[in-house]
């Protein structure tokens, strides 16, 4: 059937972007292929690569996550004035554990108060971002030691850092949601809560969980963000949380929720921040720069649908010719 | 008799395919005016599919269809309404946070110029809306959203959907599975009056008592083919089965009557605001006990409290003896209680996940003990089941969506089976399931009691409900009202406490 090849097309529709836009930089431009640029843009995606998976979890379980970038920073500013003062197991601890606290916030307010997810972490995003203000009052925490500093922008074997980091995560996170029960259940709560719950699942630990978990990965990002940085201040982050929407839409999981995963996210974080590094090195203002991204969302989420009406083989679905 | 001769449909050749399934396999139908057709097959047979085909949902592979001896085009729900063919589908097409009178008229509100803009007229569309509520004898507001009604609500809605256009030919897949007598009755005077009409009724159900009070002519349909039609008048239900699959079913209750075991549950006082009254009862070891009542009486409720969904205001639940602190599903869970819930898809399966995916839901731990999902296993065990309980699918990667109904149905029977509960409710656990798997549900219902499992059945088919269980708690106004041993069965006697005239004779 014909509309078994368009299926198949769609279905690896990400990669053949990602392979476009891979040649048409390097055809466009010498440096983009060199292996520095490269290293350079993997290292890149990295750190949005890792909040883009908390956010992936929040959409996959149906809700959504607005708070991930206020907490990263909140809880990167508390962290570094510990980590100029005390020692940095201290100060590390202290920054995730305040992640946790805004993370399991969010949980508790979603299901034990019933606010929409997305109400709730709007409210959280308001609330660490004002806090960290008040935090660092206007100043600066800046020139970290170097044991810290390592974990950010140090190098191993000529690789930096910060792609160990986002390998481990990236192998660690796809195991458990595809792999474990605690995986498996995240996807059912996403597809059908009630169902879910009344299979014995207790669904509101998992959505508790799932955003004490996304408040742990903004804590964890907000500290290599500031070790990479070797700066800390309360505007930092700001960008994570759209972005990292946009790169979940980009990868392909669907806001309704039971769908797609952390593996098309990485992807998504990929197309993403080739997309701003072949625009850069080509010198493509910043303004252009956002317009393409929308670009890329629209015609992702085109893909999806296009894919659906292929998928459900429904007359109603498939555009009118007429 | 209104019943002219001249044929008013005729489907000649339909053929359908899904990715792994002929679906209908050049089927044919041909509908006189004014009659009740009524389409019979087994779970996955091709009924509904072929009804969706009549009515623009899918697309077909081939074959024609005819209307008035013209052959006509149907590419989407527009052209079939164009030509006077409505349907009311098995599952529920509602929107859920509108209220009654914004999803029956959908898409073709009553419309009112104001200074030359076009706009919704609201007070004739409720009002219209009333109109038809009352001509059909529901009594529902019409202001209500469809996300508070019950099943039974819900389904009436949607008939009451598919009468506020004019039509010549209507569907009916399966409208009264969710339905009790009460309302039965109601559809099938509504029925006669469009006999009387002149409009043709396509009916699809699964009870076959109700095809000799209102069908004329039958077709049987047997794994997408095309097998006979048939004068009800001369067709006995026995020929019917026969023809549907293909085997004479011997009996459909067979019930073996064990020794009673230990009390396994027990509830005591159970109030839950109105809908639960001072509910108190006992199940013991191997025995099935029916909750018999019409729609709204509380049964439902019942089930879902002692399964921990619904927090009760008092009472307690005693499980072996044990009574329960906390009250949640997965405490229930834990406990050992199944719940095959009644709405099987908002509330017993994840449609969009697979087959075997559904099948180990609610055992994951059970299956898995380390926490690690293993494919191998999850697929053997599912297979089993699939092979067990007949399951009409390709393969258990299947979507679940894309099952029949009543195949869907046995997929969250496998569900709780393989958690090998203690206790086990059934709520309407038959409704929309062929003749066949019937006998094979209440077979396994059977083997479950005489495993020494406690099952609770809820189940507003009279014969299904006094055939099956050792006793029966009659359900009114959410108070039980009587209680039945199975020696002193009485069919009138139970239905008369059901409707609130019980007495008890002798
Ligand atoms: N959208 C779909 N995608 C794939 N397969 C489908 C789809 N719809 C139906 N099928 C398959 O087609 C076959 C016929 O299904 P259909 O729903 O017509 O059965 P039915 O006779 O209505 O059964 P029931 O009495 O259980 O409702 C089944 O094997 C079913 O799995
Ligand atoms: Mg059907």
């Amino acid at each position: 059937m014909a509309s078994n090849n368009i299926k198949l097309l769609i279905k690896y529709a990400r990669f053949f972007i990602l392979i476009l836009l891979f040649s048409g930089f390097s055809l466009l431009s010498p440096h983009f292929l060199t292996f520095p640029n490269q290293v350079n843009i993997l290292a890149q995606a990295a750190l949005l690569s890792m909040v883009s998976y908390g956010m992936t979890l929040a959409i996959v379980t149906g809700g959504i996550d607005l708070s991930m970038g206020s907490v990263l920073a909140l809880s990167s500013c508390i962290a570094a004035s510990f980590l100029k003062s005390g020692n940095i197991i201290d100060g590390i601890l202290i920054g995730l554990i305040i992640g946790l606290l805004c993370g399991s916030i969010n949980g508790l307010s979603i299901t034990k108060i019933g606010l929409s997810p997305f109400i709730a972490t709007y409210g959280m995003d308001w609330v660490a971002r004002g806090l960290a203000y008040v935090y660092m009052g206007g100043t600066q925490i800046y020139g970290f030691s170097a044991v810290f500093r390592f974990l950010g922008s140090g190098q191993f074997l000529g690789v930096p850092a910060l792609i160990y980091e986002m390998a481990i995560m990236t192998i660690v996170l796809v195991f458990i949601t595809y792999k474990t029960i605690y995986g498996r259940n995240i996807y059912a709560t996403g597809s059908n809560k009630t169902a879910t719950r009344l299979s014995g699942v207790n669904t509101d630990k998992i959505i508790i969980s799932i955003y004490s978990i996304n408040g742990l990965l903004s804590a964890i990002v907000g500290l290599l963000y500031i070790s990479r940085l070797n700066a800390a201040e309360a505007v930092i982050g700001t960008d994570f949380t759209l972005n990292s929407i946009a790169a979940t839409l980009i990868g392909g999981t669907p806001f309704s929720g039971g769908e797609g995963g952390v593996a098309q996210t990485f992807i998504g974080a990929v197309i993403m921040t080739l997309l701003t590094n072949g625009m850069n090195i080509l010198g493509i203002s910043s303004y252009w720069q956002n317009a393409v991204v929308g670009f890329v969302i629209l015609f992702s989420l085109f893909i999806e649908k296009t894919g659906k009406v292929f998928n459900r083989n429904r007359l109603e679905m498939v555009p009118k010719s007429k | 008799m209104s019943i002219k001769n001249d044929i008013i449909l005729r489907l000649e050749n339909i053929t359908k395919e899904f990715p792994g399934v002929l679906a209908l396999d050049r089927v044919s139908l041909e509908v006189k005016q004014g009659e009740v057709h009524v389409l019979l097959g087994e779970n996955g047979a091709g009924k509904s599919t072929l009804m969706k085909i009549l009515c623009g949902v899918y697309k077909k592979d081939g074959g024609k269809i005819f209307i008035d001896n013209k052959e006509v085009t149907i590419n989407g729900v527009k052209d079939a309404e164009k030509l006077g063919i409505g349907i009311i589908h098995q599952e529920f097409n509602l929107l859920p946070f509108r209220d009654i009178a914004q999803n029956i008229f959908l898409g073709k509100e009553p419309r009112k110029n104001i200074k030359l803009v076009d706009v919704i007229d609201r007070s004739v569309m409720y009002k219209k809306c009333r109109e038809l509520l009352d001509s059909l004898e529901i009594n529902i507001n019409e202001y209500a959203l469809v996300k508070d009604l019950g099943v039974a609500q819900k389904q009436m809605v949607e008939i009451a959907k598919a009468l506020s256009s004019e039509v010549k030919i209507l569907i009916m897949d399966e409208p009264t599975a969710t339905l009790t007598k009460n309302e039965i009755d109601k559809l099938f005077n509504i029925i006669k009056q469009l006999k009387a009409k002149g409009v043709s009724i396509i009916y699809i159900s699964h009870r076959l008592e109700e095809i000799k009070m209102i069908g004329d002519r039958v077709t049987v349909l047997r794994d997408g083919k095309y097998i006979g039609t048939v004068e009800v008048c001369d067709t006995s239900t026995d020929e019917l089965v026969k023809m549907m699959v293909g085997r004479k079913i011997e009996n459909l209750y067979n019930r073996t009557y064990n020794k009673i075991g230990k009390e396994a549950l027990r509830v005591e006082g159970l109030t839950l605001d109105k809908r639960i009254r001072d509910v108190s009862f006992k199940i013991h070891e191997g025995e099935i006990v029916g909750f018999y009542g019409l729609v709204g009486a509380g049964r439902t409720e019942v089930a879902k409290t002692v399964f921990g969904e619904y927090k009760p205001d008092k009472g307690s639940i005693f499980v072996f003896g044990r009574k329960l602190s906390k009250l949640t599903p997965t405490e229930a869970v834990k406990n050992k209680i199944g719940l095959l819930p009644e709405d099987r898809k908002e509330e017993g399966l994840t449609i969009k996940m697979s087959v075997k995916q559904n099948i180990v839901q609610a055992s994951l731990k059970k299956v898995f003990p380390s926490g690690i999902l293993k494919e191998d296993l999850e697929l053997e065990i599912s297979k089993k089941y699939i092979k067990e309980l007949n399951i009409a699918t390709p393969d258990a990667h299947k979507i679940v969506k894309n099952l029949s109904g009543g195949n869907q149905q046995k997929v969250v029977l496998a569900k709780w089976l393989l958690t090998e509960s203690d206790i086990i409710i059934f709520d309407e656990p038959t409704r929309g399931i062929d003749v066949g798997a019937k006998a094979e549900i209440y077979e396994i219902m059977d083997e479950l009691a005489k495993k020494g499992r406690a099952i609770m059945m809820i189940s507003s088919d009279i014969k299904e409900i006094m055939g099956l269980t050792d006793r029966i708690y009659v359900m009114y106004q959410g108070k039980i009202i009587a209680e039945f041993d199975h020696q002193n069965y009485n069919q009138e006697e139970i239905i008369s406490f059901a409707i609130g005239k019980g007495e008890k004779h002798g």
